[in-house]
């Protein structure tokens, strides 16, 4: 049951910031909100790649090597090709094969 | 069938692939973590977004608290609030499904409509249609991936790693966008020593804050070297 009213939230609040600025700013923009608009997205995105590591055993570099090795494909690939899904797919089953097959 | 609405879906066929991978890959990390095909498919379709959907299944795997989700579902998608700035004066004059539109106004959905010549085409038949055809791709994805990560005889030990993917693709595609790079750097510094400093389950709140202050201080500091 709470699973469901997680989800009730995330969703309603999400609608709400879809509609905001047709009911709120129709008119005019305050400058920070603007500003906001135009860095948090950016930062948040940095907060939520630590966030997906905050598992990640730093004890010794033995131990975060799947992350590390895959992390860094990741970065690679990306820069190389710019294909978004590719990147995703190959560095995600990397990563599976890294902790399942040789860093077990 | 109707120009706009053929022009909608040939439009739309660019998002598919991404839409459906990203959509499986959400649909069995939910698996992984315990939730079944209902779940996947309500958030699919009521969410509809992509990076709030994977942080969703993570913060359902906690779980998280009430405020704590509210408050990262502000930080994950108060870009949309600028989108919709975007849109306002597209959007604004719409009559019909405008409701829809609106809610439907993804990343992707952004994209195609900003950059989109309408000459010749009706504009209520194709925003309406492109948003349609995206979410579809999208419940398709979510719904596949469930079934998917359920029936498949594969061990998907270490399908959460997708979030970490999508959010070092994000990073990448917006830093070569972008110039100013200090407060991304500030970030990251931020979130690493808030996580050492609070721990795994508690660093959220107080990093989104002292994000949000260092943007403040450094708007403020800049704006003073101007003057």
């Amino acid at each position: 049951m709470n699973s469901y009213i997680l989800i009730a939230i995330m969703a309603i609040t999400t609608i709400a910031i879809r509609f905001a600025p047709f009911i709120l700013f129709s008119k005019k923009t305050p400058p920070f909100i603007l500003y906001l608009g135009s860095v948090l997205p950016y930062c948040t995105m940095a907060m939520l790649v630590v966030f997906c590591f905050r598992d990640t055993d730093t004890s010794s570099l033995y131990n975060c090597m799947p992350e590390l090795l895959a992390g860094i494909y990741a970065i690679l690939l990306q820069k190389w090709r710019h294909n978004s899904s590719l990147t995703i797919v190959s560095a995600t089953v990397l990563y599976m094969l890294l902790v399942q097959r040789v860093y077990r | 069938m109707k120009k706009s609405v053929k022009e909608a879906l040939k439009d739309s066929l660019v998002i598919m692939p991404g839409y459906i991978v990203l959509g499986i890959g959400f649909g069995v990390l939910m698996t992984s973590k315990g939730f079944g095909l209902l779940h996947s498919f309500l958030m699919a379709l009521f969410i509809y977004a992509g990076s709030m959907q994977y942080v969703g299944a993570e913060l359902l795997a906690l779980p998280a608290s009430y405020l704590n989700v509210f408050i990262m579902t502000i930080m994950v998608n108060i870009r949309h609030l600028f989108y919709g700035i975007g849109m306002l004066s597209r959007y604004k004059v719409l009559k019909k499904h405008k409701i829809y539109d609106i809610f439907a106004l993804t990343d992707e959905t952004f994209s195609i409509v900003c950059s989109k010549n309408m000459k010749g085409l009706n504009r209520e038949d194709y925003y309406f249609c492109l948003s349609l055809f995206n979410q579809l791709y999208w419940i398709t994805g979510c719904v596949l991936g469930s079934v998917l990560g359920d029936i498949l005889p594969i061990d998907f030990t270490g399908i959460e790693f997708s979030m970490s993917a999508l959010f070092i693709v994000i990073v990448i595609d917006q830093w070569e966008k972008n110039k100013d790079h200090t407060p991304v750097i500030l970030s990251f510094i931020i979130s690493i020593v808030c996580l050492r400093y609070f721990g795994r389950d508690n660093f959220l709140l107080p990093c989104m804050a002292c994000i949000i202050v260092m943007l403040y201080v450094l708007k403020t500091i800049r704006s003073f070297r101007h003057e």
